[in-house]
């Protein structure tokens, strides 16, 4: 075992629906190493939604491992994974999910509150995660006053604010016109080369997937392809 | 989450929707005003019987010797009314017999009286009380003069025709005249008036001060009492424990002249400012058992208001809480955060109410002579039930936030 910030073992999930029961997941093997920049791709279907909720500790799997930053937390109950969420994962999510009544201050203050810091070093430390993605003259507006991209930066500036192990991006530009979308890519490419980040974001559109460094492609829940960008 | 942090959040919810947190904490609001006005009025009324009826129609450590009950609670029979009518009446003897038994430290009086015509030149008054007493009456009632003295024991050795009148008769029919060494017609005897007592104030707008007071043995004893009669034997102890002494003599005593055999009721009765306070105590029982009645019923409406208003919310909030969730948000943190909420709603009607309740017991006590008073206990006692209400209203709630499943959540449209 390397310098593995994420390795599965034939991690499964199934969903009962109604009498049948869907076999989203089918054995994944997978590793990501520490600074990597992944995509994971895939069709409707493939199970890359629900790879992103396993990986991301929002589900856990029905069978197999999975070991994040070497700890295994595949049958870790809902309240340790909530705090492996807090302080392992950055979420970026197509739809931004922000609170609709918060300041953008106060949105990037959240996930510290639930990490227990004190008010001012939460303050401080929100305002410097809003001005590395350049909306200091944003801190006070509600995600209404905001344009999309502009939303999509407080998110990751919320996800940044706890320096977590991974920023897991699920369809970050989904929303995005692609102008906008070229903003936040160049955004993520440089938390990846400057700060050594690691992301792993799911998409379905190639041309955003391209950023990544390597691509894995799922396909009927197993992956199909795993291809790195020549460096 | 830290509460501040929480509660912090809540009132910007509260804030946020205006109307739908408004009826949310009505049901908390009208409970607690009712709780903090009831208990203010109560109270006071409480304490107006205690200090200022009972004290200044009875007097502390004082009880009155009389041949049957004046103040009586509770159904009288018909048989038992006749009963007291059959007894003998107290006599002047009777007093005498009295304060020979008791120590000299304990004060023994006569009181006896009617309503009488009094007349000054052209003014007369029909209604005004007569008393004959004795010259220990003063100091057992506690009455200072304003202008002039009581009368001596000689005075009233002698019967002699001196009185003593209240402040409002001195009003009434001398105004700016100083009264004192005039002639008062008391039931058409000449007195000469040697002083004016100081005001005794009102008792639930009765005035206290439309009264002569003689000696028993003057004439005014002929419009009062038959021959040698009293209406009532007032003794004054020093303390409490010396009172009920006093109490256990006079019994003796009077048992003795009367000549009642072991076993045989007493054909008198002591009245104490305790037969006055029963029926005030039986009173205020019932109001103190319909209030929590009341409190409770507006209670637990309000609480299930709160219950559906914080149901709604976490169906609006859905995806919120999911945010949260996957943020780090751990089940408790979510559970508390609606509980939070759902007690600031509730402690924010209760506040309102403990306010209302402290203007409501203010106007009373303006507009009326009940001297309401808030207690502190009640204001205490308000803001418990405000945040228990909140806390209970909020658990079904809450907890059915805090089982959201993140990935739904996060879906929720």
């Amino acid at each position: 075992m390397t310098d593995a910030i994420i390795r599965t073992h034939d991690l499964a999930r199934e969903y009962q629906m109604g009498a049948e029961i869907v076999r989203a997941l089918r054995g994944v093997d997978l590793e990501i190493q520490r600074n990597e920049y992944v995509a994971i791709m895939g069709p409707s279907g493939s199970g890359k939604s629900t790879m992103m909720n396993l990986i991301g500790c929002l589900d856990t799997p029905t069978a197999g491992q999975y070991w994040l930053n070497g700890v295994e937390v595949s049958q870790m109950s809902e309240d340790e994974l909530a705090r492996v969420r807090n302080r392992e994962i950055g979420f970026v999510f197509q739809t931004f999910n922000l609170l609709p009544r918060a300041s953008s201050l106060h949105n990037v203050e959240l996930p510290l509150i639930y990490a227990g810091i004190r008010a001012k070093e939460r303050r401080d430390r929100a305002v410097a995660a809003l001005e590395s993605v350049g909306l200091s003259d944003r801190m006070d507006h509600k995600p209404s006053e905001l344009s999309g991209g502009q939303r999509q930066r407080v998110a990751i500036a919320r996800a940044l604010v706890t320096k977590p192990s991974i920023i897991l991006a699920d369809e970050p530009t989904g929303n995005l016109d692609s102008t906008t979308s070229e903003e936040i890519m160049k955004v993520l490419a440089d938390l990846h080369q400057h700060h050594k980040q690691t992301i792993v974001m799911v998409t379905h559109e190639h041309d955003i997937a391209a950023h990544a460094e390597r691509i894995v492609t799922l396909h009927d829940g197993k992956i199909s392809s795993d291809s790195r960008k020549a460096a | 989450m830290p509460l501040l942090e929480a509660v912090r959040l809540a009132l910007g919810m509260i804030r946020a929707q205006k109307l739908k947190s408004f009826f949310s904490l009505v049901g908390a609001f009208i409970g607690v005003t009712f709780l903090i006005g009831v208990i203010s009025i109560v109270n006071g009324m409480d304490r107006y019987m205690r200090e200022d009826f009972a004290a200044k129609l009875f007097g502390v450590n004082t009880f009155t010797l009389r041949y049957r009950p004046f103040v009586h609670t509770g159904d009288v029979s018909e048989e038992e009314w006749r009963g007291w009518l059959r007894r003998p009446k107290l006599r002047e003897a009777d007093f005498h017999a009295i304060r020979d038994a008791l120590d000299p430290e304990v004060l023994v009086g006569i009181e006896s009286y009617n309503q009488v015509e009094v007349v000054v030149g052209q003014k007369r008054s029909r209604n005004i009380e007569a008393r004959g007493v004795s010259d220990t009456y003063f100091r057992i009632r506690n009455y200072d003069m304003a202008q002039g003295r009581t009368f001596t024991p000689l005075e009233v050795e002698h019967g002699a025709n001196v009185v003593v009148i209240g402040s409002e008769v001195a009003e009434k029919f001398f105004g700016d005249v100083a009264p004192l060494g005039r002639t008062i017609r008391v039931a058409g005897f000449p007195y000469r008036i040697i002083g004016v007592a100081k005001a005794q104030g009102r008792v639930f707008g009765q005035s206290l001060d439309k009264f002569v007071i003689a000696p028993y043995t003057s004439q005014i004893k002929k419009a009062v009492n038959p021959h040698l009669i009293v209406d009532g034997v007032i003794v004054k102890a020093p303390t409490l424990p010396a009172m009920q002494a006093a109490m256990t003599q006079v019994e003796a005593v009077m048992r003795t002249r009367r000549h009642l055999r072991p076993g045989q009721d007493n054909n008198f009765h002591l009245e104490t400012q305790s037969d006055v306070l029963d029926f005030w105590t039986k009173f205020s029982k019932i109001l103190y058992t319909a209030l929590p009645l009341l409190v409770g019923i507006s209670l637990v409406v309000g609480g299930i208001v709160i219950m559906n208003i914080m149901l709604m919310a976490v169906s609006e909030r859905t995806r919120e809480i999911g945010i949260r969730k996957s943020l780090g948000a751990r089940r408790r943190d979510i559970l508390s955060q609606f509980l939070v909420e759902a007690a600031t709603l509730s402690t924010t009607g209760a506040l309102m109410g403990i306010v209302t309740g402290i203007g409501l017991a203010k106007l009373v006590d303006l507009t009326t002579p009940l001297p309401s008073s808030v207690s502190l206990n009640s204001i205490l006692l308000g803001i418990a039930l405000g945040i228990g209400v909140g806390v209970i209203a909020g658990v079904y709630p809450a907890s059915r936030a805090a089982r959201l499943d993140p990935i739904a959540a996060l879906r929720f449209e």
